[in-house]
């Protein structure tokens, strides 16, 4: 590696990291105005959304329709707190929307819909985003063969079988064009994951997928794991990221791994200061 | 002879009479008169020869769901995703999203039980062009409680948005793949396969979206028919005129959305209304017809013809017909019985 091209990259991953704290920002604002959320879960996959939105995904905040964009599906609908701060963050939501999540009219809702501008799918009814995906992706493949699919689930949802059929598809169709990220947190509804989703990578291996497994919190894995993606063809391609659940509020990190986390009003301040002092 | 959108050569469907087992995947009763082979399969390539939005997909049952015309003629738009309906519905969903017409093709007992959250939340919540065809439905099979969706047009009905339809012969099928097509939105459609009767007229019969058709009139009894009960309640009609007894019938293809003005004007116009449709009697049309008799103030008496509430058993189609009062000579019974009570008081 060169010199600059070192300096370049070394340039992006600051830059990704600024972005991955301005969505950990957007999240607390939206998490205290409610006084809960799955807050957890969104702050676990702030640097999977800032490498996404910020360095991969080609899209038009102007232009969401555009049909060669490509397409990033959140079929976890209840992390919506996460991709409604990638959306202000791009400049598809006003900031001072934020302030309205999950509140009474609003169109930032705790599960995401499809009517937001921005979100592609409703998801939340878990199994379902993968299985969208792939049909997306193969009726896309000859209309628009730069346009790719990009689908967060997580390990928790893994448990549906529809995800499975969706991952037989995937690569009975050859959907190379298709990306799935698959947030490995270790916590459902029910606590801590009830049903050992182990050995993730090589299950996805086995059903025939690309498949890298990196620290979903590390910013250069992130650019290198979607560097290789894209470099790679012929088979859809999974990317297992390890995520630590509150990840960059040191005393979320360090709370007991929870599904939706209600926080004490007099907390907030001690969250945000904690982040800005070390976090993210 | 062309009359109220009946085709002249309209026959009743009877089944050749030894064969009373139950038939193996594939095989058909054989039918007297008019017929149409595949005429979804023959309808759908028609379409997508002008619509290149057009892809069909299908879990496994594209022999046996009368696709294979559509995807023998256009290949390269056709998807068999293999015995997994949750997927099927998902995916199609997915290519609706990128601006394809899916038509996909399952049995109606898998497109509802196994796949009913992703037609809801997929498919409907999101107002997405995904059209299902569902083969089998009610006593179309002979194959038992597993395959026989007895309930399906109850179900789907109540999923917000969703068009329910469930075609009478041939003639409406076909029509049905248009209508499906020139209609935004998803479609729950319960496909007749093999040979397909013709009754009625597809030079004068046109399927209205959400409308229903009076293919006769009569001032004693009201016959409110769907799918291929409508063939039997003409049946049933004429078996009445005989007797001196006036029935008219009005044929509601559409479950959702539901003709109710057409319903309540139809029964209105008689001393009592019988109701006929190949799924059980309550959740679908009966329940329909009753919701919207009570809503317009109507008091009639009425007896639904129907499947009772309780799984069918194996065994030859004509056969569980018979057992479960899908006859004509059931719906005219059951008006007799219905005038009769009503003379007396």
């Amino acid at each position: 590696m060169t010199q600059s091209a070192s300096r370049n990259t070394n340039d992006l991953a600051a830059a990704m990291a600024g972005r991955a704290k301005n969505l950990r920002r957007h999240m607390l604002r939206m998490a205290r105005g409610q006084g809960q959320g799955y807050i957890g879960q969104g702050l676990g996959i702030a640097d999977m959304m800032a490498v996404l939105y910020f360095s991969e995904l080609r899209y038009s905040p102007d232009d969401l329709q555009r049909f060669d964009r490509d397409r990033f599906l959140l079929s976890t609908g209840h992390y919506s707190i996460a991709l409604w701060a990638a959306l202000a963050e791009a400049g598809i939501l006003r900031h001072d929307e934020l302030d309205s999540y999950g509140r009474d009219g609003s169109r930032l809702e705790m599960s995401a819909i499809d009517t937001t501008p921005g979100a592609e799918i409703t998801g939340g009814s878990l199994g379902h985003g993968l299985g969208l995906g792939v049909g997306m992706a193969v009726g896309i493949k000859t209309l628009a063969p730069q346009a790719r699919i990009f689908v967060e689930l997580s390990d928790g949802e893994m448990q549906e079988g529809s995800t499975w059929e969706a991952a037989m598809a995937a690569s009975s169709f050859r959907a190379d064009n298709l990306v799935a990220l698959i947030d490995c947190n270790g916590i459902q509804a029910d606590g801590a994951i009830v049903l050992d989703m182990e050995p993730v990578a090589a299950k996805w291996a086995g059903f025939g997928w690309d498949v890298q497994e990196i620290d979903g919190n590390s910013i250069p894995a992130l650019l290198a794991a979607f560097d290789a993606a894209r470099a790679r063809d012929g088979k859809p391609k999974a990317i297992v990221l390890r995520t630590l659940p509150g990840k960059g509020v040191a005393t979320l990190e360090k709370r007991e791994k929870a599904h939706f986390i209600r926080v004490d009003a007099s907390e907030w301040d001690q969250f945000e200061r904690e982040l800005e002092e070390t976090g993210g | 002879m062309r009359r109220n959108g009946i085709s002249s050569n309209a026959s009743w469907r009877k089944p050749v009479a030894e064969a009373r087992r139950t038939l193996g995947m594939g095989e058909q009763e054989a039918v007297e008169g008019a017929t149409v082979e595949a005429p979804f399969g023959k309808a759908l390539a028609a379409a997508a020869a002008r619509d290149d939005r057009i892809v069909g997909l299908t879990a496994d049952l594209g022999k046996y769901t009368d696709i294979v015309p559509f995807a023998t003629a256009y290949a390269s738009r056709f998807y068999n995703v293999g015995m997994a309906e949750q997927n099927l519905i998902a995916m199609s969903a997915g290519m609706a999203k990128i601006g394809r017409v899916p038509f996909c093709t399952t049995y109606g007992v898998f497109a509802t039980r196994r796949a009913y959250d992703f037609v809801a939340i997929a498919c409907a919540h999101s107002h997405l062009n995904v059209k299902i065809f569902a083969g089998l439905p009610g006593l179309t099979t002979g194959y038992g409680g597993t395959h026989q969706a007895i309930e399906d047009t109850g179900l789907m009905r109540l999923i917000p948005g969703l068009t329910v339809i469930d075609p009478c012969d041939a003639t409406d099928l076909a029509q049905a793949v248009d209508v499906a097509l020139a209609t935004d939105g998803p479609f729950y459609v319960r496909l007749l396969r093999g040979l397909v009767p013709v009754v009625l007229d597809p030079a004068t019969y046109k399927l209205r979206h959400g409308k229903a058709t009076a293919l006769r009139q009569g001032a004693d009894v009201a016959i409110v028919s769907t799918g291929f009960m409508t063939q039997r309640a003409l049946a049933a009609a004429n078996a009445l005129q005989a007797k001196g007894i006036a029935a008219g019938v009005l044929h509601v293809p559409f479950l959702k959305p539901f003709d109710a003005a057409a319903v309540a004007e139809f029964a209105a116009a008689a001393r009592c209304v019988v109701t006929a449709e190949n799924h059980v009697v309550s959740g679908g049309l009966a329940s329909l017809v009753a919701e919207t008799l009570f809503d317009a103030g109507l008091t009639r008496p009425m007896a639904r013809i129907g499947l009772p509430d309780k799984f069918i058993e194996c065994g030859s189609v004509p056969g569980l017909q018979e057992k479960y009062g899908l006859m004509d000579a059931d719906i005219a019974r059951a008006a007799t019985g219905l005038l009769e009570k009503k003379g007396r008081k």
